[in-house]
């Protein structure tokens, strides 16, 4: 309850300073889907040079790309780490935020929200709407009921992924750029991971898991036989990286000793 | 005057070398995008030969080369430019006896230095360990690529500077920013080489200043271009250096006399 307060706060707080900057809330959405819009290209790009990659086609490739933007949107929307270590660590940031009592974490990642992010996730079903129908996907009970779980359970190997890496800034004295250089990698979960080789493919599943926000849940509602095993499997890998996020965090917090004046 | 200069240079390197351990990180997730990249268009290739003027060798071989060329030209003066913006840190910069965007693009040759030797070069050999990199073997194309390099990153610096100097103008750029970041991976040819985009789309990108800093120098270095040499890309590249110098001076005056600091 007291958590649930805190959130109604907080985004009352971000509506103040949002109207602050009012035009700006718009070039950050239109910026967003520009993004979204440019890797789009690389995909029509491709598939005028070939009509098939690894035995998917562009109508899958597209859906398998919506999918990924909708827990893409929410995560962005909820968890942004992305100056955390500049603004937090080397500016002193933290030591306010750890005299409160709120979980820090938590305090973080509301002062971060981000929720222009969230058109992102609607233009992500749009898509799998349109590319749906033109591969003739049939729409199921349990169809509304997955989609949901998948996407929180992507949504949790993201933030599970990116609070353990920004924990690592914890520990270094250096501010991190880990960050940045993962930004490439994300992407490519959404590719089929069949193409890729062997080793690539058990670093996409297991180790840095994108496939599992991109080509293994949305090959459920493609109908892939062959992935529906690793689709299930997702909210028990977003699970498990979300708690490795956790203690990696709590843990590199203990060792928090401040630092700058 | 230039000593103080090439001090900003030096100083962003030995900075640099101070975290240097954060970049063998780098190293290895480079390696990944590469390998991946490499996936990708070996399932786009299939068993056909060649795609928009490149064959699956050559491609391999730009894909290696065009992500080891971003290791050294990249870096994030646009961040910091509307850091030092919004932070108000530039008033104190501005009246201090130097061009503040100069100084800016020291700093960026320093880390580029940084990433040259610890992070591009090493970067390379593992790379070509790992995937069947073919790389010339004249030292006038080595030399060719090296001056063409140096000019990636001015023009690539000089998008940041223009980006970051935005900040006087959107107050919050972090959109544009983002943009950025993506509109020049994509179309510089990082990603997809530009002959390989729709008759319209390259043509368009022909007229842009992105293909500069990845295409033209990838595709000379790796023999795909024949016809267009290293003295032509050499010209493009000095055309849209001195191009984007325009609007970053202009930027730059206009920054000045629009300044009003947002706290601090």
């Amino acid at each position: 309850m007291y958590y649930l307060g805190l959130i109604v706060e907080y985004l009352k707080n971000y509506m103040k300073t949002r109207l602050t900057y009012r035009a700006d809330f718009w070039v950050e959405v239109v910026s967003d889907l520009l993004f979204q819009a440019t890797n789009f290209i690389f995909i029509l790009v491709i598939f005028m040079h070939t009509d098939s990659l690894g035995g998917w086609s562009q109508n899958e490739v597209v859906f398998v790309y919506g999918f990924f933007m909708v827990p893409f949107g929410v995560f962005s929307c909820f968890v942004n780490l992305w100056g955390f270590s500049e603004r937090y660590i080397v500016k002193g940031e933290m030591d306010r935020v750890l005299t409160r009592p709120a979980h820090n974490l938590f305090q973080i990642l509301l002062e971060n929200i981000d929720p222009p992010s969230l058109f992102g996730s609607l233009i992500g079903l749009i898509i799998m709407a349109i590319s749906g129908a033109n591969l003739g996907l049939p729409f199921e009970w349990w169809t509304i009921p997955a989609l949901i779980l998948l996407t929180l359970g992507a949504t949790a190997i993201y933030t599970g992924i990116y609070t353990t890496l920004t924990s690592l800034s914890f520990y270094s004295d250096a501010p991190t750029g880990i960050l940045p250089l993962m930004y490439n990698i994300q992407t490519y979960g959404r590719y089929p991971v069949t193409i890729y080789n062997r080793a690539i493919q058990v670093l996409l599943t297991w180790v840095i898991p994108f496939a599992f926000v991109g080509i293994y849940p949305a090959a459920l509602f493609l109908q892939r036989e062959e992935m529906r095993g690793m689709a299930l499997l997702t909210p028990v890998v977003g699970a498990v990286f979300m708690g490795i996020g956790l203690l990696a965090w709590n843990y590199g917090v203990r060792r928090y000793k401040g630092a700058g004046s | 005057m230039l000593g103080a200069y090439l001090d900003f240079i030096r100083i962003r390197f030995l900075t640099m070398l101070a975290y240097r351990v954060n970049y063998y990180s780098g190293i290895l997730i480079y390696s990944l995008n590469i390998g991946v990249n490499y996936f990708t268009w070996m399932a786009i290739y299939g068993t056909g030969q060649s795609l928009g003027g490149f064959t699956a060798s050559q491609m391999t071989s730009y894909v290696a080369v065009s992500w080891m060329a971003r290791a050294f030209y990249f870096n994030n003066l646009d961040r910091e430019i509307s850091t030092d913006i919004r932070d108000g840190s530039i008033a104190i910069q501005f009246i201090r006896p130097y061009n503040y965007v100069l100084v800016k693009m020291m700093q960026g040759l320093g880390e580029g230095m940084f990433r040259f030797m610890l992070f591009m070069i090493p970067g390379m050999g593992i790379a070509m360990l790992l995937f069947p990199v073919e790389l010339p073997t004249e030292l006038s194309s080595w030399a060719g690529f090296l001056v063409m390099l140096f000019f990636s990153f001015l023009i690539n610096s000089q998008i940041n500077v223009i980006t970051g100097l935005s900040a006087f103008f959107v107050e919050n750029n972090e959109g544009m920013m983002r943009m950025k970041r993506v509109v020049v991976d994509l179309f510089s040819g990082l990603i997809v080489p530009i002959s390989l985009f729709p008759g319209w789309l390259s043509s368009v990108l022909e007229v842009l200043p992105f293909q500069a800093i990845t295409y033209l120098p990838g595709s000379v270095f790796t023999g795909r271009v024949q016809g267009v040499g290293i003295w032509n890309v050499l010209g493009i590249q000095v055309f849209w250096f001195l191009v984007l110098l325009i609007p970053m001076v202009w930027l730059n005056h206009a920054a000045r006399r629009r300044l009003f600091v947002q706290g601090g």
